[in-house]
């Protein structure tokens, strides 16, 4: 397919969604992510039966916590898709890229600078 | 074991919001395994925590320690050294380790960062229920092993009141009747005519109402 998306993100890899925990999202933005995003399979999909119920449950969860810490929710998003679907994956990597450019560099970045 | 829940974070920055220096002490017991008070769970909060102060303009150092219990000697002394260098300890333990880490460091900010909810267990992953009161005086032998203390909202001893029906209590249609529970136990084992039987009037001077409760085992002291 050749399909482009944006070189902003970098992809890690997990056995499956339900792996991701919200510790692994939290510290991918204190260690100054501007963004996270969470690939799933769809619903019903998941090889281990639940996986993706249970990221999806997580992300709801961090999303909350980022909000209250001041860093935002919507700077973390979930997309579910085929394991081969790669148009849609392009399209969704862009959409987030574009989210992240509108809402700027993650916060503490700028703190960090300031209080050293 | 000892179920809590985690606090709201708003509430924890409530209490920390002027330190500079915090430690999240976690415990390794029961607060991990119903999820609340783990070494995860203090993974998560300090983290949060870090970044909350960040945003605030503020670099506050947050350590992470778990400990393997805090309802003891041997493993709080294992912050002996640390413990001063904090503006103030979070500790994710049930409210037993909190006020013994309080204790133990009389001079140092303690905050609970669970609330300690009951004795319970562990029906599925995410829900988990009462079944003790530690009432000091267990009757379980008499009541098919099912604690009408802990579960029957009357703490009624000798069968259900009127409002048990089809199974349930009457403060809740959810809920099971602990006395239709018992009846129905009693039955399985062939030992209805337990029922029959009187239960004497319960020392409550072992429950909570005889004040604060202490074991002394002199046979295991030294
Ligand atoms: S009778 Fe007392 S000790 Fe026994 S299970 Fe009930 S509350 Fe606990
Ligand atoms: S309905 Fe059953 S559990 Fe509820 S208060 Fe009455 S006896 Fe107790």
């Amino acid at each position: 397919m050749r399909l482009n998306y944006p070189t902003s993100l970098r992809i890690i890899r997990v056995p499956c969604s339900g792996k991701v925990d919200i510790i692994h999202i939290l510290r991918a933005f204190e260690k100054g992510a501007d963004g996270v995003c969470v690939f799933s399979c769809m619903d019903g999909d998941c090889h281990f039966k639940t996986g993706n119920f249970r990221a999806r449950k997580r992300v709801e969860q961090a999303q909350k916590l980022l909000d209250t810490i001041g860093t935002g929710g919507e700077r973390l998003k979930m997309y579910s898709l085929g394991s081969g679907d790669g148009p849609p994956f392009a399209k969704y990597a862009t959409e987030m890229h574009e989210k992240i450019k509108e809402l700027g560099p993650n916060p503490i970045k700028k703190h960090k600078k300031n209080a050293a | 074991m000892i179920i809590a829940e985690k606090k709201p974070i708003e509430e924890i920055i409530g209490y920390i919001d002027d330190c500079e220096k915090l430690l999240i002490l976690g415990c390794n017991e029961c607060v991990t395994v119903c999820e609340a008070g783990g070494k995860k769970e203090v993974g998560v909060l300090a983290s949060a925590l870090r970044m909350y102060f960040l945003n605030q303009g503020r670099e506050v150092k947050i350590d992470e320690i778990t400990l393997e219990r805090q309802c003891d000697h041997e493993y709080l002394e294992e912050i002996r050294d640390v413990a001063d260098q904090y503006d103030a300890i979070v500790s994710l333990a049930c409210g037993v380790g909190v006020q013994f880490l309080a204790e133990k460091y009389h001079s140092q900010r303690v905050y609970p960062g669970v609330n300690t909810c009951f004795l319970g267990a562990t029906e599925e992953r995410g829900r988990w229920t009462e079944r003790c009161q530690a009432c000091g005086t267990c009757i379980l032998a008499y009541t098919g092993g099912i604690c009408p203390i802990a579960r029957c909202a009357k703490r009624l001893l000798n069968g259900p009141c009127g409002g048990s029906s089809n199974g349930k209590c009457e403060i809740n249609p959810e809920l099971d009747c602990a006395w239709q529970l018992i009846i129905d136990r009693l039955k399985a084992l062939g030992r209805l005519e337990d029922y029959e039987k009187l239960l004497e009037i319960k020392d409550w001077s072992t429950d909570r109402a005889g004040g604060p409760r202490k074991v002394v085992r002199e046979d295991i002291q030294i």
